[in-house]
């Protein structure tokens, strides 16, 4: 571009910024719309339990409390054992030592399970609590959730039997396999990841 | 896992309108005494009645809503579960805008039916003033229009698992092998202006973002995109969401995983670090050849699938156009490379208007058949120069078992008969 060009090009957008400034200049940081929302608004809905065990509420449950309202309230889904009824219903329990490599990606086959998966047991928790059991989400109570997720974890092998589960003792499980899961490091380009 | 839609089922045909003659007017027929079957009906239902001649009598008269032609009759599939997916008919559809009622779904819980007098967006954590935003006050701010694709991760498991485990199905057709994808013209609200409304710090690092469905799905998004591009929308072509697509207000996330699009949106959490909920753990990662497990995967990588002829067209000797979909994630198509000899030539294909960033883009290209056995296929290129791979350089670099993102070139193989079916093994 020639430099009566690159004059003219700076000058047109120079132009065209001065149409838009005026208008911008007239627009508020701020349009204050929206209500401030209450603590106790926000308490209702704000139901996520973290890793770190941000979240997780009072309460504590025992894997053998656990396995009576599993056997309740998810075997006749989940099955009596957490086999599952694939496709529809997941498998939860199950981890021997072929899952040693996490050989997931060689062998399709392979069921990921809680046992064999599931980096965060803080993700059991919260995720029983959000939306299980299916036909009556939200049912369950803290102390339920706590007994099932220790129940789920025991029968993985993840924790002993006799494990009382807490926000604490929650926070402080390391499931097996946490180590195998990394970041995305797909960035387009002509490389295929 | 469920999440994926492995069982699909054969698409089930929707009843076609009971009443064929009644939907082209009582008035119509009445000089018409002459019917006679039109040719381009479904194999499965007989074609509707039309008069033998439309120019001689009136037709029928306005109507509150339009329908579609009696002998036009796209549906979703497979149906009928809460936790489920159904997948957009791509073989019968044309141009890049998905109908609304044909856009695939995939829901944890089943539709919500909301009020959305009574819904709120809560917007809460690391910002200066913790924001509750009816749908009312969402359509006072600035809003943007834009055309987006979605596509669930789990698009194209049937073909990916199907060739896994040994079983060969040249009967899959475009809906089943990538029909969880749809494209559509969205409006809403930047992400980025609900944030400064609510005075967003700047340690806020990742965000919540939680659906008011019975799952209350949820996902953990970094800042980032709320900076860029994010929508949080309320209309798509044109008019209010569906509820199968989050009515009355979702997230969109433009080139990102159709997971992290989240329906029925009721509350953004701020903070510091991600939540490790069930979505983004144990499902929606993707185990990879070396022992680990990609996470946080969330653009699409570029792809695309011919739409035309495919499964189960029969198709007749002499020109005929081939044309199909591609789209990417990270940004625009451009370009698409059509093969007519199983990959071992290429020809540019014709991009259809100017491509737009994270969008279906169409593509076609004129084809002289002349009946020898041949193996259609399409590669798309976006405008990172990333190239669509075969499925042995998928296998090589993710695995056979890997699950998620799957981008493979797709075949169509047609016969010396003209049948064509589909070929998955590039």
């Amino acid at each position: 571009m020639s430099n009566v060009g690159r004059i003219m090009l700076v000058l047109a957008i120079g132009a065209s910024a001065g149409c838009r400034d005026p208008q911008s200049a007239a627009l508020p940081q701020r349009y204050e719309l929206g209500r401030t929302a209450t603590t106790a608004a926000i308490a209702a809905l704000d139901i996520d339990a973290a890793p770190d065990g941000a979240g997780l509420p009072q309460g504590s449950g025992t894997p053998s409390e656990g396995a009576a309202i599993y056997a309740a309230k998810c075997a006749s889904c989940h099955g009596a054992k957490g086999e599952g009824k694939p496709p529809v219903y997941p498998q939860l329990v199950g981890r021997d030592s072929a899952d040693e490599g996490f050989q997931f990606a060689r062998d399709g086959r392979r069921v990921r399970t809680i046992g064999n998966y599931w980096p965060y047991a803080t993700s059991v928790f919260d995720y029983i609590r959000r939306t299980m059991p299916q036909m009556s989400p939200g049912s369950l109570t803290n102390t339920e959730v706590y007994a099932l997720t220790a129940y789920l974890l025991a029968a993985n092998d993840v924790i002993p039997l006799t494990t009382r589960l807490d926000s604490a003792s929650l926070v402080a499980v390391k499931m097996p396999y946490a180590d195998r899961f990394v970041r995305d490091d797909r960035k387009g380009s002509s490389v295929v990841k | 896992m469920k999440d994926e839609g492995d069982e699909q089922r054969p698409v089930t045909r929707r009843a076609l309108l009971a009443g064929a003659a009644g939907a082209l007017g009582a008035a119509a027929l009445a000089g018409t005494p002459r019917l006679v079957r039109g040719q381009q009906g479904a194999k499965a239902a007989p074609a509707p009645l039309t008069p033998a001649d439309p120019t001689k009598a009136p037709g029928a008269p306005t109507s509150e809503l339009g329908a579609r032609s009696a002998f036009v009759h796209p549906v979703r599939g497979p149906t009928g579960e809460i936790a489920g997916s159904s997948s957009t008919p791509l073989q019968d559809l044309t141009g890049t805008i998905t109908p609304s009622d044909l856009h695939f779904e995939v829901h944890h819980a089943g539709v919500p039916r909301i009020d959305p007098a009574q819904h709120t967006l809560l917007v809460h954590g690391l910002v200066d003033r913790p924001t509750t935003f009816s749908l009312a006050d969402l359509k006072r701010f600035p809003q943007v229009t834009r055309i987006h694709f979605i596509e669930c991760a789990g698009n194209g498991v049937l073909a990916w698992r199907g060739n896994v485990l040994g079983r060969s199905d040249p009967g899959l057709t475009p809906q089943q092998v990538a029909g969880m994808t749809s494209n559509s013209e969205w409006t809403g609200v930047l992400l980025r202006s609900l944030l400064e409304e609510a005075g967003v710090q700047k340690h806020a690092t990742w965000f919540l973002a939680e659906g008011g469905d019975a799952s209350l799905m949820a996902r953990s998004i970094p800042i980032e995109k709320a900076m860029d591009d994010a929508i949080v929308a309320w209309a798509q072509n044109g008019e209010p969401l569906r509820p199968e697509q989050g009515f009355p207000m979702r997230l969109l996330l433009p080139g990102w995983e159709g997971n992290t699009n989240v329906k029925w949106l009721r509350r953004l959490e701020l903070g510091t670090r991600p939540w490790m909920t069930r979505w983004e753990t144990a499902t929606y990662t993707d185990p990879l050849i070396d022992g680990t497990a990609r996470q946080f995967s969330f653009e699409m990588d570029a792809k695309s699938i011919i739409t035309s002829p495919s499964h189960p067209d029969t198709i007749e000797r002499g020109w005929r156009s081939i044309s199909g979909l591609a789209w990417s994630g990270r940004g625009r198509i451009a370009r698409v490379e059509i093969s007519t000899d199983a990959g071992t030539t290429w020809q540019d294909a014709t991009l259809e208007g100017q491509p737009l960033p994270k969008a279906h883009t169409r593509f076609t290209q004129m084809w002289n058949w002349q009946g020898a056995e041949a193996i259609l296929m399409s590669r798309a290129t976006d405008d990172t120069g990333y190239v669509q791979p075969t499925r042995a350089e998928l296998i090589r670099v993710r695995g056979p078992g890997t699950a998620y993102h799957y981008n493979p070139i797709y075949g169509w193989r047609v016969m010396a008969n003209g049948r064509v079916f589909f070929h998955g093994s590039t």
